[in-house]
């Protein structure tokens, strides 16, 4: 079941924050910067003769670190590698919220991995489906699959564009306008929409240009997406600026939410504020307001 | 469990520790490089030797040179050594690590 599924309250994922599986240094801080996610990455950072050293960095961080309220995800290595089933038996046993699968084409690479987070949970006598998952789709096979990806576990939390590897199969680069993309992130969004679990959005991997990653971060807030992979905690608070509701939507929201609890006292089925009828998705969209708006600290 | 060759393990970066494990000499020999060597060399060398007795190794030398790593980070390296000493880089003993 996903969050929306079984009623429980979204999580807000507006940063997942890349962390280094092998860098003591920055696994050690990495809870202080006030991502929503911190990601631990045992693949593509890493080096192959140190995979089984980040392993280890990692198995036992989760267990003795501290990372505050932050959701915690690993990318794991493919199955099909000689790590990619250590590297679940780890994150598994340390309490990982979330295992990502990185350039997933099918449903089927999420059953597969799935069948060894249950091997794991069993092995470890945790309880089954603790471990959530995501997949990060990275090629023109999987944006085309998407819908289907998203659908094929009740254990994914998301999925997330991974825009590098996508742009050189599709023989193309990352330009700034982003229409390179365009396909691929309304591909995944409708995806994730359509099953009722979060889309992220790929890195900005110049650091420097911050004009370039806010302007990138607000095309990706427009189109709907959750979040935004970040590489650097500089561009944390740049995500939560942009994501953060302004005063009169802020307003809008608290009346939407104050004109049902009106109506539900007076036992009357139809709502309505300024003349207006506020249906199901106005007071979606005001709750999720309000939870950005108390993440943001914002007030009127 | 026996080493079967020596190894090298983390870096001398900071915040990380660096791990030479060995055979040794009928025994466990730990020696420690820290600037914290005075105020947490014991503790340091304690997680060192833990982490052999719960592999039941007997006979290591192992260099330690500490740039000011959490325990976490010792143990981690120093179970990544054990791991690649007997040849099960990616095999981990979780029957041995992955007690509460």
């Amino acid at each position: 079941m996903t969050e929306q599924q079984t009623g429980a309250p979204e999580r807000l994922r507006r940063t997942m924050m890349f962390v280094p599986g092998n860098n003591p240094g920055m696994i050690k801080d990495a809870g202080i910067y006030g991502a929503d996610s911190i990601m631990f990455d045992l693949e593509d950072s890493v080096s192959l003769p140190q995979k089984d050293a980040a392993r280890m960095l990692v198995f036992e961080a989760l267990q003795n670190v501290d990372f505050g309220s932050a959701e915690l995800v690993c990318r794991i290595n493919d199955l099909h590698s000689e790590f990619g089933r250590a590297d679940v038996f780890a994150v598994v046993r340390a309490g990982i919220d979330v295992i990502r699968l990185p350039k997933t084409e099918t449903a089927q690479d999420i059953i597969d991995v799935e069948q060894v987070i249950v091997e794991a949970e069993e092995y470890f006598g945790i309880p089954l489906g603790s471990t959530r998952m995501m997949a990060a789709i990275e090629s023109a096979r999987g944006v085309l699959n998407a819908p289907e990806i998203a659908r094929s576990s009740t254990r994914l939390i998301g999925i997330a564009l991974g825009a590098e590897d996508y742009v050189t199969d599709m023989k193309t680069h990352r330009y700034p306008d982003g229409q390179e993309l365009f396909f691929a992130r309304s591909m995944i969004l409708h995806a994730a929409r359509a099953a009722g679990i979060a889309a992220f959005d790929t890195v900005y991997s110049d650091v420097e240009n911050e004009e370039g990653f806010r302007h990138e971060v607000e095309l990706i807030h427009e189109l709907g997406f959750d979040g935004k992979s970040c590489i650097n905690p500089r561009q944390i608070p740049i995500v939560n600026e942009i994501y953060r509701p302004s005063a009169k939507e802020i307003t809008h929201a608290e009346q939407v939410l104050a004109a049902i609890e009106e109506a539900r006292a007076k036992g009357s089925g139809v709502i309505s504020l300024h003349g207006k009828m506020v249906d199901k998705p106005v007071v979606a969209r005001a709750e999720r307001t309000m939870r950005l708006a108390a993440a943001a600290n914002a007030t009127i | 469990m026996k080493i079967e060759h020596s190894v090298l393990v983390g870096t001398l970066e900071s915040s990380d520790v660096q791990i030479t494990l060995s055979n040794g000499d009928g025994g466990v020999e730990v020696t420690l490089q820290s600037d914290v060597a005075a105020e947490y060399g014991d503790q340091i060398t304690a997680v060192v030797r833990d982490v052999l007795a719960e592999y039941g190794i007997a006979d290591a030398a192992v260099q330690v040179v500490d740039k000011g790593a959490l325990d976490c980070t010792i143990r981690a390296r120093m179970i990544a050594a054990v791991q690649r000493a007997i040849d099960a880089p990616h095999d981990p003993k979780w029957e041995v690590i992955a007690h509460d």
